[in-house]
C-alpha cells in the first residue's frame, strides 16, 4: 500500500451561492511535492482554502493522516501539521518581521530555529524590527514560508510563491523549496509558472472548473511540457 | 501664590488635577472601547452602562454582604467581565458578520435595558460609597490639597492603561490580537482560536469598564445614569484619538480631561462642549483621528 498522507475524494465547496470545487479527487504521498496547475479561476486557491477550513461550506472527503479535515474545526487544522502560505502572503502590517515570524504557534516538534531560518533566507536576517509589509515582495514571501517552517508543520500548502517576483528571487525560493523537500516535508504547490513547477515537483495535477482533470509525473511533463499547454490555454 | 491670566495658581492647579481625574476615567473607558472596536468591529454603546454596573456591583457588595473596596476592585470587574462574556456568546457574536449598525443598536439597547433595570430596582438617586479608610485623608502639596483617593485613581488608571498597552504592543498574545484584527481567517489557519479570543477580549475590556466603575464609586454618586453622562464624552475621546488606536486613546483621554479642566478655569461656560469642539477640529484636519492610521 502506498503511503498516502492526504486523500481528497469528490470534494465540493462553495463561497456563499457560488459552487467552486465540483468534486475534486487527488492524493498526496508522504514526502512528495505535488503541484496544482490550471488557469485562473480553476479552483486551485479554493482547494487550499477548503483544506485549511478557511472556506467552511464544503462536502465530500478530505483526510489527512487518518483525520477527517472536514470534521476538524478551522483552528485545529494547523495542529495536524498543515501549514498554510497564502497567495497574498498574509504578512501583517501591524506586526514587525520578528513578530510575524513567531506569530503561528508551534504545532509539532522539529520545526526550524530562527538561526536555521536566517541561513535559509539570509534576506530576513537583521530585519527583526522592520514592519512586515515594508519588506519587498520576495522578502515577504520568504517570511511567509519561514514562519510556517518554524512551527514544525510537515505538510505545507504553498499558494503561488513566485507570483510577481523577479527571476533572481524565484531562484531563491526554488532553492528553499529544494531544501524543504530534502528535509522530507510534504508540499502542495499551486503554481502558474510551469518551468518553476517542473523544477520543484514530483507530480502534477491539472485543475479545471473545480475538478482535477489530469495527472502527470514530473518526468512525463518535463519530456513534453506542451502537454500542459492545452489546459492552460497558452 | 501667583495668578495666571488673573486666575489664582491654586485654582488652576486644582482644576488641572480634577481634569486629570476625569481624564483617567476617559482613558480607561476609551481604551476598552478602542480595543473592542479594533478587534470585534463593534461600537460598544453599552460601555457606559457596564461602567455603571461596575460601580453598582461595588456598592451592592458592600451594602449587602459587606465585601470591602479592595476585594471589590477585583471581584466587580470580574462579575462585569463575565456578564460581558455571556452577552458576547449569546448575542454579540452573531452580529459580527452584518453591518456595524446592528451591534451598535444592540449595545445601545443593552445600555438602556441595564440602566432601566438598575433604576427600577434601586431608584434614580445616587448612592454614596465611602472612601476606603486606607485612602482617606489628603496630601498637602503646598500649592494645593489633594485627596489621597483622587491621587490613587490617577495612579491606578495610569498603571492599568500602561499594562494593557504593553500587553498589546509587546507580547505574543498582543501580536495575536493585532494580527487577528487584520486577518482573522489566516490567524485561525495558524491554529489560533479566534472566536474564543474575541469573547475573552470583550470580557476583558468590559471588565475594564467595570474597574473604572469601582474607581468611580467613592468619587461620584453611584447612580443608574452615571454611565450615560460619561459615555458620549468617551466616544468623542475615542474619535479624537483615532478609532482602534490603543496608545492614542490613553493619551487623548488624559489630555482631554486636562483641557476640560483648563476650560473650566478660564471660560467655565464652554467646559461642557470643549471636547466636542476639539473633536470637530480634529475631524476636519485629521479625519482618522490624532493617532489613527489613514485608511
Amino acid at each position: 500500500m502506498t503511503d498516502h498522507r492526504l486523500e481528497v475524494e469528490d470534494l465540493h465547496s462553495w463561497y456563499g451561492e457560488s459552487h467552486i470545487l465540483h468534486g475534486a479527487s487527488f492524493h498526496v504521498n508522504r514526502g512528495e511535492v505535488v503541484t496544482l496547475l490550471g488557469r485562473n479561476g480553476a479552483g486551485k486557491t479554493t482547494m487550499m482554502r477548503t483544506l485549511m477550513g478557511v472556506v467552511r461550506q464544503r462536502k465530500g472527503k478530505a483526510v489527512l493522516d487518518g483525520t477527517d479535515l472536514l470534521a476538524t474545526p478551522p483552528h485545529r487544522v494547523a495542529k495536524l501539521g498543515l501549514g498554510y502560505v497564502p497567495e497574498e502572503r498574509g504578512i501583517f502590517s501591524s506586526l514587525t518581521v520578528a513578530e510575524n515570524l513567531v506569530l503561528p504557534p508551534i504545532v509539532k516538534p522539529g520545526g526550524m530555529s530562527i538561526e536555521d531560518i536566517h541561513k535559509l533566507f539570509p534576506n530576513l536576517k537583521g530585519r527583526d524590527r522592520t514592519i512586515g509589509t515594508r519588506l519587498s515582495g520576495g522578502e515577504q514571501q520568504m517570511l511567509a514560508i519561514a514562519r510556517i517552517l518554524r512551527t514544525g508543520a510537515d505538510f505545507i500548502l504553498l499558494d503561488e510563491p513566485t507570483e510577481g517576483l523577479a527571476p533572481v528571487i524565484v531562484d531563491d525560493i526554488a532553492r528553499a523549496l529544494g531544501t524543504l523537500r530534502s528535509m522530507g516535508l510534504t508540499i502542495i504547490l499551486v503554481e502558474q509558472n510551469t518551468r518553476f513547477a517542473t523544477n520543484c515537483a514530483d507530480r502534477h495535477y491539472v485543475m479545471d472548473q473545480g475538478r482535477i482533470v489530469d495527472e502527470f509525473s514530473n518526468d512525463a511533463l518535463r519530456a513534453d511540457i506542451s502537454k500542459i499547454d492545452a489546459y492552460l490555454g497558452v | 501664590m501667583p495668578d495666571i491670566f488673573g486666575v489664582p495658581m491654586v485654582v488652576l492647579l486644582g482644576q488641572i488635577m480634577l481634569g486629570l481625574i476625569n481624564g483617567s476615567f476617559y482613558a480607561v473607558l476609551s481604551l476598552g472601547l478602542a480595543i473592542i472596536f479594533g478587534m470585534l468591529n463593534v461600537i460598544n454603546f453599552a460601555h457606559g452602562a457596564l461602567y455603571m454596573m461596575g460601580a453598582f456591583v461595588t456598592w451592592i457588595l458592600l451594602s449587602t454582604v459587606g465585601i470591602n473596596y479592595w476585594t471589590a476592585l477585583f471581584v466587580a470587574p470580574m462579575i462585569v467581565g463575565l456578564f460581558g462574556i455571556v452577552i458576547e456568546r449569546l448575542a454579540l457574536r452573531h452580529l459580527y458578520k452584518v453591518d456595524h449598525l446592528y451591534s451598535l443598536l444592540f449595545t445601545f439597547g443593552m445600555a438602556l435595558a441595564l440602566e432601566g433595570l438598575f433604576r427600577y430596582i434601586y431608584g434614580s438617586a445616587g448612592k454614596p460609597y465611602p472612601v476606603p479608610e486606607q485612602l482617606a485623608g489628603v496630601f498637602k502639596l503646598g500649592f494645593m490639597i489633594l485627596p489621597v483617593y483622587r491621587a490613587w485613581v490617577i495612579v491606578a488608571a495610569v498603571i492599568v492603561c500602561v499594562a494593557v498597552w504593553l500587553v498589546i504592543e509587546k507580547t505574543r498574545l498582543g501580536a495575536w490580537l493585532r494580527a487577528a484584527t487584520e486577518n482573522p481567517s489566516l490567524v485561525t489557519a495558524f491554529g489560533i482560536n479566534v472566536p474564543l479570543m474575541l469573547t475573552l477580549t470583550y470580557g476583558f475590556c468590559v471588565g475594564l469598564a467595570g474597574f473604572a466603575g469601582v474607581l468611580a464609586a467613592p468619587i461620584y454618586q453611584v447612580s443608574p445614569g452615571m454611565g450615560s453622562n460619561l459615555i458620549i464624552v468617551v466616544f468623542a475621546v475615542v474619535v479624537i484619538g483615532g478609532l482602534g488606536s490603543i496608545g492614542g486613546s490613553i493619551l487623548t483621554g488624559l489630555s482631554l480631561g486636562v483641557i476640560e479642566g483648563l476650560t473650566k478655569t478660564f471660560y467655565p461656560s464652554a467646559s461642557t462642549i470643549v471636547i466636542f469642539v476639539v473633536m470637530a477640529i480634529v475631524l476636519i484636519i485629521r479625519p482618522a483621528g490624532l493617532f489613527g492610521r489613514e485608511a
